[in-house]
């Protein structure tokens, strides 16, 4: 980026707190995108600071996820701009974002869209793989995440036949073994109960800062924006932070 | 809370003196606001006028009071009936809460931002709990659990009620 943008912890949700700038890992300016004649971005606008965790949230259809596509490289915006640690990527090709994602990025979605038929250390080393790193490496770097998640007996295990708790873990254990620099989460407990929640949340959190990782997450549930450290909302195609005001102003 | 209920059911233990009183219901009641040992003691002299625990005499020893005090019949039977009955379900903050949008809309101020506002106070404080979830034990993280799903609830009526803004202002404005 020409610019050092910033992000501070002070525009989280509640206001005042202490102010911790941080330079920018991503940052979106003026997104537009449209499908066919709905608009789903209208001028949003975002800035991550680097190993922060952010939680997204706004009501259906508001463009969160749309948003969280976006910022990913998984759609291109009609206007506006994304760029990713000094670099635009929106204007990147196809061939050369996929790149992008598969090394910097991690992904975690609702339904872990884990491959049923392939074992779990399968499943967590075939990010390595595609990267390009040797077999045995893989499957040793896949042995140890499933031994850090207290889960090494799973490791034969097809993933079809996991609980939705166990697979949310193998998919938080596949996005980060390739050490990305972004984790985005979209909706990653949105198919679990409460309590199972909390264990995925609180694994997702520990283990992203263990890496050092930046989060943006997508979720309409307040307890899992509770575990982020900033909460911004999206109404209508825009960002807004959740700020104070006065009433007696 | 009832002050007077809970050290009747502290009592229902054992025999205890006010001090160790004290102690066991700021560990497990009061971690936010410690029981002073004045209300202790005024709350034992009434549940001994009223029959609900007697006051054995004093003991030799330090500090203001050395009585060891005793739930009675009475005392138990009151406590059994508490125990056994659901507590009110009021509200919490929704009437000052639903005060506040409806002044703001009779007074054109901007509700959807001092909702919003609000959301944010809520988030801010579920991050508190949250923190003190992961580094507590199984209690901070039932005492935690409580105010989370309270104010959790408080977020779904500000999201419904700032989805019905418009409905409210026109019935706001029409009265």
């Amino acid at each position: 980026m020409s610019r050092n943008p910033t992000t501070a912890a002070g525009d989280s949700a509640g206001g005042p707190e202490p102010r911790i700038s941080r330079r920018s890992i991503l940052e979106a300016r003026g997104l537009h995108r449209s499908f066919g004649q709905t608009p789903a971005l209208r001028g949003a606008d975002l800035a991550v600071g680097t190993g922060e965790i952010v939680a997204v949230m706004g009501p259906s259809g508001s463009g969160k996820s749309t948003l969280l596509h976006c910022l990913a490289g998984i759609y291109t915006p009609d206007e506006g701009e994304v760029w990713f640690d000094g670099r635009r990527i929106d204007s990147l090709s196809d061939g050369r974002r996929t790149e992008l994602r598969r090394s910097a990025f991690g992904f975690v979605f609702q339904f872990g869209q884990l491959i049923p038929e392939l074992t779990v250390a399968d499943n967590i080393a075939m990010p390595l793989l595609l990267d390009r790193v040797r077999r045995k490496e893989a499957y040793q770097r896949a042995a140890t995440w499933l031994e850090r998640l207290g889960m090494p007996e799973l490791a034969a295990r097809r993933t079809g036949e996991l609980s939705g708790g166990q697979a949310q873990r193998v998919a938080i254990a596949r996005a980060l073994a390739p050490q990305p620099k972004l984790l985005f989460a979209d909706e990653p407990t949105g198919s679990l109960d409460s309590l199972t929640s909390e264990k995925v949340m609180d694994l997702l959190v520990s283990v992203a800062r263990a890496e050092g990782a930046t989060v943006v997450l997508v979720t309409h549930d307040a307890r899992v924006a509770a575990c982020a450290e900033r909460t911004v909302m999206v109404r209508d195609g825009q960002v807004s932070a959740l700020t104070e005001f006065e009433m007696a102003r | 809370m009832s002050v007077p209920l809970t050290l009747l059911g502290l009592l229902d233990r054992a025999p205890s003196h006010g001090y160790d009183l004290k102690r066991d219901y700021d560990a497990f009641f009061g971690r936010d606001k410690p029981l002073p040992f004045g209300q202790v003691y005024a709350t034992l002299g009434r549940l001994a006028r009223d029959g609900k625990v007697t006051a054995g005499a004093s003991e030799p020893g330090d500090g203001p009071d050395r009585k060891r005090y005793t739930i009675t019949e009475n005392g138990h039977a009151e406590l059994a009936t508490w125990l056994s009955q659901p507590a009110e379900p009021e509200p919490h903050l929704q009437p000052v809460l639903f005060a506040k949008v409806v002044l703001a809309l009779m007074l054109d101020r901007d509700a959807a931002r001092y909702l919003d506002a609000q959301r944010g106070s809520h988030l801010r404080r579920m991050r508190e709990l949250t923190e003190l979830r992961r580094g507590g034990g199984t209690m901070d993280v039932l005492l935690a659990d409580y105010g989370m799903y309270h104010l959790e609830a408080d977020l779904r009526w500000i999201d419904a009620t700032e989805a019905r803004l418009g409905a409210l202002k026109e019935m706001v404005s029409s009265t």
